[in-house]
């Protein structure tokens, strides 16, 4: 079985995407999909680990992580369509009926 | 590959150990279901119906008591630490529901989907409270948020609403990005996501010394930080609470705030003697940062719904140095404090909600002047709750606070305590401003009057103000429960 380092560094560069989509973008769409990258990010860790291991646990969570994801993003683009039926924009500098 | 063998006798504890939550889903289940069926008029039986759910889970935890029972090979675990938290959710949730009868009348949100959105989120939680694997509390944690996401942005017409949903949706899907990420590490580290197993191997030095297990456990406590709206990763709390319909403020400010610090608990009381004192000074940063920051930004809010969503970040920090230490008097403490905080936190948005009528213009605490001599009975509900809030006898929320710094001093945190009683004496400052404004200033000239409750609304209103007094003279029992709740957990 491969050493899982390499999976690891893959998966903490696919994280490291993730996060800095979220922190640079403004498009509210673009952020939802960079939460993705970091699920993903997460998920190679975990196979990784659990095919190491031989322990089915890493791969399980994996399908949790995978049906949670799946669920969060039905939530958010349903979120992202009410706002924009109000606004016409899914910029979320300009979201500031709240203050920030 | 031999078949895999079900055990009967196992299965059937694994399912009772789970009896509170399958009760739960099982109404909201029910809710969608005679939503279908239901005309359109009549749609008031839903919370009637999500009312007898939720009491016949609370019944099943009384029932139940709180032996250790451990089911689906120690995924989760039905002990004193989840009974206890099981009951503040689940009277979290009743208040709410029992305040739902007025409040969706009003704002037309008696929709099946409001009942059964509540009720999931509730049963995530309870499992959160329950989960000793970090797979458990992961899923919680979802189940709890996705539909409080859904929650928050129920008035899909208004702005604030929809606005605070998707700040709220973005920031908490990044932190479940954060735990998630945290799990992973130290799954790589140590090869197990159970928390018992964990703490063993955190006895050993190497494993605590680990610097990926160290990044992992960080990542870890961000992820819940995010959840109980700790500084400084609370950006989304005012937002998401002064957007929200009233009603779900006051259930996320008590319910998911209990169920993120159960999982808090759980995490750090076992693996804490591990990690000492590398996570205790961290955590003596964030309830000071949080304390001091929830305070300071209170001070400057005219919205009540705002000043009262910075005051939840403060309580937090209070809740939070109990913690510190990592020992049994804290813990308990802190269980306490979380208790009181479910009662009188959704005691003070009910009356709020009552004279407010409208969703955000109604916040205005100019709409409050003068209400004090002309509804005396909420005047008074609503001072008693505040008087709580800022820790004055004789109330429970002077014992909360009370216990907490004691705690803290026994541990030898005095400077962490004086900073807690400092912070405490600035809060009093915005709470009494408020009654201030009720007793004190004249009434606008076209004040409105606030709404007429319903029968269940004023119940709700008077078990919570019975549960602020009676815990302020005779908290024995509830902190001896408390205790062994704490005591359950350890051994």
């Amino acid at each position: 079985m491969m050493e899982p380092s390499a999976y690891l560094l893959l998966s903490g560069i696919l994280f490291g995407i993730g996060v800095a989509g979220v922190v640079a973008r403004k498009n509210a769409l673009i952020v939802i999909m960079s939460v993705e990258i970091m699920l993903n990010g997460v998920n190679v860790a975990f196979i990784a680990v659990g095919s190491h291991l031989g322990d089915p646990t890493g791969s399980v969570f994996a399908f949790m992580v995978m049906t949670v994801a799946a669920a969060e993003a039905a939530v958010g683009l349903a979120i992202l369509i009410a706002i924009f039926r109000l606004k016409e924009t899914v910029d979320i500098t300009e979201l500031s009926v709240l203050k920030w | 590959m031999a078949p895999i063998a079900i055990d009967a006798q196992a299965l059937l504890q694994s399912t009772y150990s789970i009896l509170p939550e399958i009760l739960v889903v099982a109404t909201a289940l029910f809710v969608l279901f005679v939503d279908l069926i239901l005309p359109e008029e009549n749609k008031r039986v839903l919370c009637g119906v999500s009312i007898i759910g939720v009491a016949l889970s609370l019944f099943a935890v009384f029932s139940m008591g709180p032996a250790r029972i451990s089911g689906f090979s120690g995924a989760v675990v039905h002990d004193g630490l989840g009974a206890f938290f099981e009951i503040v959710i689940l009277s979290a949730c009743a208040l709410t529901l029992l305040m739902a009868t007025g409040y969706s009348e009003w704002e037309g949100t008696h929709k099946g989907e409001f009942y059964s959105l509540l009720l999931l989120s509730t049963s995530g939680m309870m499992f959160m409270a329950k989960g000793t694997d970090l797979m458990t509390v992961f899923l919680g944690l979802e189940t709890l948020s996705i539909p409080i996401y859904v929650l928050v942005g129920f008035h899909r017409n208004r702005m604030s609403s929809i606005e605070g949903a998707l700040k709220y949706f973005l920031l908490g899907a990044f932190a479940s990005g954060f735990l998630l990420y945290g799990i992973a590490l130290i799954y790589a580290v140590s090869g197990t996501t159970k928390i018992p197993q964990l703490a063993a191997m955190l006895l050993d030095a190497s494993l605590a010394g680990n610097p990926m297990f160290l990044a992992g456990a960080g990542l870890l406590l961000v992820g819940l930080a995010f959840k109980v709206s700790l500084v400084p990763f609370h950006m989304w709390t005012p937002d998401a609470y002064e957007g929200a319909p009233t009603l779900v403020t006051a259930f996320m400010s008590a319910a998911v705030k209990a169920a993120a610090f159960a999982a808090l608990i759980r995490f750090l009381l076992l693996a804490l003697p591990g990690m000492q004192p590398a996570m205790g000074k961290i955590l003596w940063i964030l309830a000071v940062l949080t304390m001091t920051v929830g305070n300071l930004s209170a001070l400057r809010q005219d919205n009540v719904k705002r000043m009262l969503a910075y005051s939840s970040i403060a309580h937090a920090g209070y809740i939070l140095v109990g913690m510190v230490s990592g020992d049994v008097l804290g813990g308990q403490a802190s269980l306490f404090y979380l208790l009181v905080y479910a009662f009188m936190n959704i005691g003070a948005f009910g009356v709020v909600m009552l004279i407010a009528q409208k969703e955000d213009e109604g916040y205005d605490i100019g709409n409050f002047a003068g209400i004090g001599f002309r509804y005396p009975v909420l005047g008074a509900l609503l001072t008693l709750f505040l008087v709580s809030l800022g820790g004055i006898p004789p109330t429970a929320g002077f014992i909360g606070k009370f216990y907490l710094f004691s705690a803290a001093v026994k541990n030898g945190y005095i400077g962490l305590a004086v900073i807690g009683v400092l912070n405490s004496a600035v809060s009093i400052y915005y709470y009494l401003r408020l009654v201030v404004y009720m007793y004190m200033m004249p009434a606008g000239a076209e004040a409105p009057a606030p709404r007429p409750p319903r029968v269940a609304f004023s119940l709700a209103l008077c078990a919570s103000a019975a549960v602020v007094l009676v815990l302020g003279i005779l908290p024995r029992s509830v902190l001896e429960f408390a205790e062994r709740s704490v005591l359950s957990l350890l051994m």
